[in-house]
């Protein structure tokens, strides 16, 4: 139980898709204009994650290891169809305001990511606890950065009015610069007071990447050993 | 003039990147080196003109032939799976110094939103199936152009004295919103 629920925490904090690992930024900068997109945007991202995390664990002894990767999409784009249908047919404005970010959802990396690092080596109860826990932390980042976009740049949040006339909002939170900006502002704040582990002023290629055993490994360092190990590489034929 | 329009708008005026954010990961992790970034840029365009006729295809001839619409997410990724599958091969054979330097980055081509928008985006605006070349060719140059410009503001960026935590991740995003608002200039170049 314990084990469980440390898989769970650490997708709030420790290992946050969007705060640390930098993964799925396009929903998380495109949506975020307001607190109320950004809560249904999680929502939905948060239900691929669990649907798609309990079938790659329940299928991972099944399914070949050369065709994974197409095997875990197709998964996904599955349950993002029906994500999709459901939003357009219950919550018409929601699915309106989300536009095609919500098919966008197949090819975030964070679920693609979660299924070869997580679900694919672990039974469902763990695979389901760590799910929960990532996308709980992406929904509450989407639920951060909408909160500050929408106070400064209309003066509400979840379309409830704060700030009073005497405001005049900051119209270039909402363009798609103040996303950016706001963001990068986010993650240095964050930077400044948990200083990561990650060797500062290497450039940001490096930066991507996961946490193995308490050990950072860089996205192309995992790549690199992946591709050593699978297959020798013929480039150039001996004669 | 229609297709002209559809091409700037596609690469200057709404630029895949900095205004519908698709395309950010390589955006941010392959930006170091202007070299590494122009060649992304072109496997990237690469791959969009592909698919972009592929998706059509699928769309016209067999979804709505077949009225199955909901196998397009389905079918476009499993698509663009394969077509990604293929430039790799070709890079792998023609040229492994460029293979080494894209890396990951070549698959996660796969996973990269601008492909799968670029489709979702010419079904949902109805685009001809010249109209829908024009508009993967357009995207595919506004996707290299982004990319370049910003790798080459970070080549001179790794000099600067940057504060400690915004170094990586958070100096390229506020560069990066910078270079959104620039943009933002070209707004009024073609209305709708």
């Amino acid at each position: 139980m314990t084990d469980l629920f440390k898989e769970f925490k650490k997708g709030l904090w420790k290992d946050n898709a969007v705060f640390v690992m930098l993964l799925g930024m396009c929903p998380v900068l495109a949506v975020t204009n307001s607190a109320t997109n950004g809560l249904a945007m999680g929502l939905a991202t948060s239900f691929v994650l669990l649907s798609s995390a309990i079938f790659v664990s329940t299928l991972r002894h099944i399914i070949p290891h050369q065709v994974r990767i197409a095997s875990y999409i197709v998964i996904i784009a599955t349950f993002v169809t029906i994500a999709d249908y459901f939003l357009a047919a219950m919550l018409p404005p929601i699915s309106k305001a989300l536009g095609p970010y919500v098919p966008l959802i197949v090819v975030n990396c964070l679920i693609l990511g979660r299924a070869e690092a997580f679900s694919s080596k672990h039974g469902i109860a763990t695979s389901i606890s760590d799910a929960l826990g990532m996308g709980t932390g992406f929904t509450g980042a989407l639920i951060i950065l909408g909160g500050i976009r929408e106070i400064l740049g209309n003066g509400s949040l979840f379309e409830v009015k704060l700030l009073g006339d005497w405001f005049e909002p900051w119209i270039v939170m909402l363009l798609p610069g103040g996303a950016f900006i706001t963001l990068g502002l986010l993650i240095g704040f964050i930077n400044y007071f948990t200083k990561k582990p990650v060797a500062l002023g290497v450039s940001l290629g490096e930066d991507i990447g996961y946490r193995e055993k308490g050990q950072f490994v860089t996205a192309n360092e995992a790549y690199g050993q992946h591709q050593e190990k699978s297959s020798p590489v013929v480039t150039e034929k001996t004669e | 003039m229609e297709i002209f329009i559809i091409f700037i708008s596609a690469s200057i005026v709404n630029n895949f990147v900095l205004t519908y954010f698709l395309g950010i990961c390589p955006f941010l992790g392959v930006s170091n080196k202007i070299d590494s970034s122009f060649s992304l840029g072109l496997a990237t365009t690469f791959v969009m003109v592909i698919t972009a006729v592929a998706s059509w295809l699928i769309n016209h001839y067999i979804l709505i032939l077949f009225n199955v619409p909901f196998l397009e997410y389905v079918s476009f990724i499993i698509v663009i799976a394969s077509m990604v599958q293929l430039v790799e091969m070709f890079v792998k054979k023609t040229s492994p110094v460029l293979y080494r330097a894209l890396g990951i980055f070549l698959p996660l081509i796969t996973t990269n939103c601008a492909i799968l928008g670029l489709a979702l985006f010419a079904v949902l605006r109805d685009y001809s199936f010249i109209q829908t070349i024009v508009f993967g060719i357009g995207a595919g140059v506004g996707f290299t152009l982004a990319i370049v410009v910003m790798a080459g503001i970070r080549e001179e960026l790794e000099m600067a004295d940057i504060p400690y935590p915004l170094k990586g991740a958070g100096i390229t995003l506020i560069v990066a919103g910078f270079l959104a608002l620039a943009f933002m200039g070209f707004a009024g170049l073609i209305s709708a």
